[in-house]
């Protein structure tokens, strides 16, 4: 870990300043992936800027029946959180299905949407990584890469991001607050992170010196259809190869509006609105699912070791959606897939 | 008597820790935790490349660092020996042991190149961030399947393997005339050890050429020697000291880095240094070796096995020809006439491979007794009941008679506790909702060895009793056992009595490992605890009016800090009486454990086991859970039931975790392991683990041990990810032989 | 663009197991590096340092965290307590007496993360059956494998601890 500039601001315009000033500066929060990231070398911001003081640990309604989740709300309070229980278990369901208890009561919400990539390349200063080190080459391709995207990569990365809590704000269509040195913005949640491209450096959309300081979760209500099943490679504290949060409106045995957000299998938490579109007014079975899934992965590629996930993702989808169409969501100390 | 009451036994008895207080409240001390004054940290650079020469090494930016007080180099190393046989250890394979910072030279990914020392962790860890290499790369290899047309037989065999037994029979002429036959190759992929506590060394500079240690060892006394002889330093001044160890799992059975470099800057700079490895860096200090098995499997029509082939690849470094008896198991573990085996080794740059956890055998049995159920199932005949057709009665690799083998009983018990007769005969015809349903079972087996070990003990005239040898505790148990062998020899109660272990000046003692500390030790300490009886009883017969003075030591009884005649037990002396009497404060003795040569001729043993698994498969997604683990031994006295379940316990969960989710994923383009850590490398975590039942059979053997004790260390792991990938095998009616059975290969 | 200096040192106060520590500390040291090599709280165990095993677990205003991903620094004012602060004098914290009756620990090396998770995820208060205890207890890797000990342990904590509320109420 290198030495660094601390700066622990009281308000968020200073804050703002503070990130602004140097483009190596890095908002610290819960820490817990950027002093992990910090250790390894892999972030050696010249300034972290603490903002663990700001005030950003509410939850709060919105005037329009959605919640306001201030970004330091630690994934534990959120997922535990009485109105998110009761409104978003879809959410709760997901963060809980991620990490380990102690991480999540460190972790915060806006920490969680800004974690990187776990390709072991990236973690590994010693290897050519083009999300680490741009124009360095992927060493993913053609190497170790049973962990990464089949769908939306790029010659230039493979990676994915690995957040479950994120697979699920996808899909409840969560909007990300941001405060910039341009003021305060809203950023539709699947603008806020980005496909590789050629500059797989970046993650997400977000400008030098902005910091998310909340997000926003809108009204919506699914009832009992939803769930969040996660695959992978141990029965807990692994990261997903395939997760999936579905949410469905069904009315009157036709299935209405539907979400599916996958985790796992690409560099965003990945949705497909137009096949979400084409399913709306079947009815809800094993074989529309299938339909849809095949519809979803139409693109899909596995690049050699992963090449399993999209029959794994295509499987993990039926079987989300059939547990979100009976009511079951998966209960995340339950090892059974329902 | 009352007094004499306090003599119930405590070997066979559940006892918890003695050392569980200590451990609980945080309170037990490992080897990167003890203070020392002006103590420097050392925080090692390793190797990016798996080979070549450091053709530059750019230390400036490190320098500047503030606090960095050296850096060391191979161009700058610290005195140490020249000649390769110097730097042999103990346990050592033939070859040429790793010499850090010897020269220019790479031999693998992450070999140590630099050590940052300064006065502060962090100092030393950001400078060691700094240091900048360049190679020139050389050809290499990382991959066994590459090198596997080039194995070889390793023409100098390693102390204490036995190569594989000559053939007996003919093994392919049966294979060719036999009714059922089946012919597979499993690979079990390479593992790393991992246990919890970082390796660590914290050496105390306590004048010029003396050292006190602490180090992460299985053996003081092998790392003690290690130092002594590397660094050219006298015996005397050197003590090293692992009271506690964090695991090991055979991963510090061999001095590592840290240690070196502890003892090297600390006599470069006249400090006291400690030396942490990464998480990362544990994954270069030696690993189970990747394997292939080429099995063949011939059976009559009943069911009777008329041969076995068994041909083992397995992986060694360049520098060193590590060896395990990976095939011998498959000749000995059932009867048969015809069998054939062979290992050999193949060269692959990385570091030299070393034992972890049954080494040899939780790769051989397992593939061996898959390939069993692979016959079971073309002879259809239940796997249970094959096994005891074929039961052996003798070693029939060598013919030697076994001192026991109560694995009839391991076979019943461990049936009868899974519910064996649940299990569907027809693979992939049990269900429970989306989830398929099977059973499985393996049979197990490990040496039971008794090596050489001396131990003292320590009577004081309060009616203390210490027990002394430099064992190590990995967390085995040996600091309980050892006082609960003490307590019952001289009829104390626990609380009387004192381990101590894990200093190399105390009474000489083999690494901790193989399974033999509790035989060994356990028989010395035993040993010891006799002659101080028996120093006892000649100073009670001296004493005037002495009750036992007529008697002989057939005739008395130590009780209670008594000793009495046993037909009269009132008729008894303290032991203090005595002592006071020969106007001792205390008396200390000597024990002794060697094998007998003499029987070894004869006889041999073997610890034995019997896994049964139930596993549930998702029909789909191909999640494997498992429910339920019952393993059943024939280990012979259990000292301690209670420590003795959880070493089962331990190797279970390890086999659970060789079953289904440890391996090193390398890229071979590069050279590397690219999921060094504890989140990329999966070993089970508490969600994994449901029901493990640990099932003890009766087993007397008064030949194994002077105890009669087997050890226990490894015989959990041998058989259990065959149990269960037999158990999946019954569930899907899918046989994957590629190790982890990771969901991916259950999909398909 | 130049970049901003190191900081040197920043002034802290913790209370660590009820004792007020006013520390000036440089920000890139860990609370666990703080713990093991500053304060000689080496109960705390360093087993990945990347927040991978759960060794390091202590409790921060009484919610359990990894030690070793906090710099100690962000967490001035906070409250902690290591394992070193579990026991009551001479009497151990039940969890700490469950663990050595049902033998929960081999090398005891994550023992004290364990148990610190342990206690935690008692006062959270989510988990209710084995299977929730083994899920919260996902975070806490045991390489020696004892598990099975370490969840009787917890259950039998919490089955007693509700039944003498049980008697109270």
């Amino acid at each position: 870990m290198n030495r660094f500039d601390y700066i622990r601001p009281d308000t968020i315009a200073d804050a703002v300043a503070a990130l602004a000033a140097f483009p190596g500066a890095k908002a610290l929060a819960g820490g817990t992936n950027l002093v992990d990231l910090m250790k390894y070398d892999v972030a050696t911001p010249a300034r972290v800027v603490d903002i663990n003081r700001l005030p950003l640990k509410a939850v709060e309604d919105t005037a329009d029946g959605g919640l306001r989740v201030g970004a330091l709300v630690t994934n534990s309070d959120l997922a535990w959180h009485p109105q998110i229980a009761k409104r978003y278990p879809l959410l709760a369901s997901a963060i809980l299905a991620g990490a380990s208890g102690q991480l999540r009561n460190a972790a915060t919400t806006g920490g969680n949407l800004l974690q990187r990539t776990r390709c072991y390349y990236f973690y590994d200063t010693s290897t050519p990584c083009n999300k680490r080190v741009p124009g360095s080459g992927c060493s993913a391709i053609g190497g170790v890469n049973r962990i990464h995207a089949i769908l939306g990569a790029s010659d230039s990365c493979i990676a994915v991001h690995p957040s479950d809590m994120c697979v699920a704000l996808a899909a409840l269509d969560a909007e990300v607050e941001v405060e910039g040195p341009q003021g305060r913005r809203i950023i539709p949640f699947a603008q806020f992170h980005r496909l590789p491209d050629h500059n797989p450096e970046l993650d997400n959309t977000l400008e030098p010196g902005d910091l998310v300081t909340a997000i926003i979760l809108p009204a919506t209500d699914f009832g009992r259809h939803h769930t969040y099943l996660k695959i992978r490679d141990r029965l807990s504290y692994a990261f997903a190869l395939v997760s999936v949060a579905a949410a469905i409106a069904i009315e009157d045995g036709i299935i209405g509006d539907i979400r599916v957000a996958l985790g796992g299998v690409a560099h965003k938490p990945w949705r497909d609105r137009n096949a979400e579109q084409r399913l709306r007014g079947e009815p809800p079975s094993e074989a529309t699912f299938l339909r849809f899934a095949e519809d979803v992965l139409r693109e899909s590629e596995g690049c050699g070791q992963n090449d399993f996930k999209i029959e794994l993702a295509r499987r993990t989808i039926v079987r989300a959606l059939m547990q979100a169409t009976r009511g079951t969501p998966q209960d995340q100390s339950d090892k059974v897939v329902r | 008597m009352e007094a004499l009451q306090s003599n119930i036994a405590h070997i066979g008895k559940p006892t918890s820790r003695v050392d569980g207080k200590l451990k609980v409240t945080g309170r037990a001390r490992y080897a990167a935790e003890y203070p020392a004054a002006d103590l420097l940290h050392g925080v090692i650079v390793s190797a990016t490349v798996p080979a070549g020469r450091i053709t530059k090494l750019e230390l400036d930016r490190a320098r500047a660092v503030p606090g960095v007080v050296q850096i060391f180099t191979h161009e700058n190393r610290g005195k140490a020996a020249w000649l390769d046989r110097k730097w042999r250890d103990e346990v050592a394979p033939p070859g040429h042991p790793f010499r850090p910072l010897h020269s220019d030279r790479i031999l693998f990914d992450g070999q140590p190149i630099a050590l940052v020392v300064a006065d502060s962790f962090e100092a030393a860890r950001d400078a060691a961030s700094l240091v900048r290499a360049e190679y020139d790369i050389d050809d290499f290899c990382t991959e066994l399947e590459v090198r596997r047309p080039e194995a070889y037989d390793p023409p100098e065999k390693r102390s204490g393997i036995p190569p594989p037994p000559e053939p007996r029979g003919d093994a392919e002429d049966a294979f060719d005339r036999a009714k059922h036959r089946i012919s597979s190759e499993y690979r079990i992929n390479a593992e790393h050890h991992n246990p919890m506590e970082l390796f660590g060394t914290t050496c105390v500079f306590e004048g010029p050429g003396q050292l006190t240690i602490y180090e992460k060892t299985q053996g003081s006394q092998n790392s003690q020697g290690y130092v002594t002889s590397v660094f050219g330093l006298r015996s005397k001044n050197v003590r090293v000291i692992n009271h506690y160890v964090g695991g090991a799992f055979g991963a510090a059975l061999r001095p590592q880095q840290q240690l070196f470099f502890a003892v090297m800057a600390s006599l470069e700079l006249k400090r006291s240094v400690r030396v942490t490895l990464t998480r990362s860096q544990m994954f270069y200090i030696g690993y189970r070796p990747d394997t292939y098995h080429a099995i063949a499997l011939a059976a009559d029509n009943k069911g009777r096995l008329t041969s076995i082939m068994h041909d083992a690849v397995a992986a060694t470094s360049h520098h060193e020809d590590y060896q395990e008896a990976v095939v011998n198991w498959s000749g000995m573990m059932y009867h048969c006439d015809n069998v054939k085996l062979s290992y050999a080794l193949a060269k692959l740059n990385t570091a030299t491979p070393c034992d972890m956890r049954a080494p040899g055998a939780s790769v051989g049995v397992n593939a061996f007794e898959c390939a069993i159920d692979e016959l079971c199932h073309d002879v259809g005949i239940d796997p249970l009941e094959f096994r005891r057709i074929n039961f052996a009665s003798i070693d029939e690799n060598t013919g030697k008679m076994l001192t026991s083998k109560a694995l009839l009983e391991c076979y019943q018990q461990g049936a009868a506790a899974i519910g064996w007769d649940r299990r569907p005969v027809k693979p992939r015809s049990l269900k429970d909702g989306r989830e398929l349903v099977g059973l499985g079972m393996a049979t197990g087996m490990w040496d039971a060895f008794l090596m050489k070990a001396a131990a003292e003990a320590k009577l004081t005239a309060d009616g203390r009793l210490e027990v002394s040898t430099a064992a190590s505790d990995i967390g085995t148990g040996t600091w309980t056992i050892l006082a609960q062998i003490g307590a019952d020899a001289l009829g104390l109660p626990l609380e009387a009595i004192t381990s101590r272990i894990g200093d190399s000046t105390l009474p000489a003692s083999p690494v901790e490992g193989g399974s033999w500390t509790a035989a060994s030790n356990g028989s010395a300490v035993m040993a010891a605890c006799e002659a101080i009886k028996a120093t006892l009883f000649k100073h009670a017969r001296a004493m005037t009016n002495s009750p036992v003075a007529q008697a002989e030591y057939d005739d008395v009884v130590f009780a209670g800090g008594r000793i009495a005649l046993k037909n009269d037990l009132a008729r008894s002396l303290s032991f203090a009486e005595v002592m006071h009497a020969a106007d001792l404060a205390e008396i200390t003795e000597t024990g002794k454990a060697a094998p007998s040569l003499l029987q070894m001729r004869k006889y041999i043993s073997y610890t034995h086991s019997a896994v049964f698994a139930e596993v549930r498969v998702d029909e789909d997604l191909g999640v494997v859970r498992i429910p339920r683990i019952v393993c059943a031994a024939a280990a012979g006295r259990i000292i301690n039931p209670k420590t003795a379940r959880s070493q089962i316990l331990g190797g279970v969960v390890m086999g659970i975790g060789m079953a289904l989710h440890e391996e090193a994923m390398t890229d071979h383009r590069l050279g590397k392991i690219m999921n060094h850590s504890l989140a990329e490398y999966h070993v089970p975590a508490h969600a994994d683990i449901a029901d493990i039942e640990v099932i003890f059979v009766d087993e007397t053997d008064e030949k194994v041990s002077p105890l009669g004790v087997k050890g226990l260390g490894e015989i959990g792991i041998v058989g259990t990810a065959a149990a269960v990938a037999n158990a999946i095998f019954n569930a899907t009616g899918r046989r994957v032989r590629d190790f982890p059975i990771t969901l991916d290969k259950l999909l398909a | 663009m130049p970049q901003p200096s190191p900081t040197t040192m920043v002034p802290i106060v913790l209370t660590i197991n009820g004792v007020r520590h006013e520390l000036s500390l440089a920000p890139w040291v860990t609370l666990l590096d703080l713990l093991r090599e500053r304060l000689g709280l080496t109960g705390t165990k360093k087993g990945c340092d990347q927040g991978q095993c759960g060794a390091c677990t202590v409790l921060i205003d009484g919610r359990r965290v990894n030690a070793c991903l906090v710099l100690a620094v962000a967490r001035d004012g906070a409250d902690i307590t290591t394992v070193e602060g579990l026991a009551t004098g001479d009497e151990l914290h039940p969890l700490q007496a469950a663990f050595i009756e049902h033998d929960a620990f081999q090398c005891g090396y994550c023992t004290p993360g364990q148990i610190c998770s342990g206690v935690g995820l008692m006062q959270e208060g989510h988990a209710h059956t084995r299977e929730e205890i083994r899920e919260q207890m996902s975070g806490n890797i045991c390489r020696c494998g004892a598990y099975t000990n370490i969840a009787d342990a917890i259950e039998d904590v919490i089955a007693r601890q509700s039944a003498s509320r049980e008697a109270a109420e």
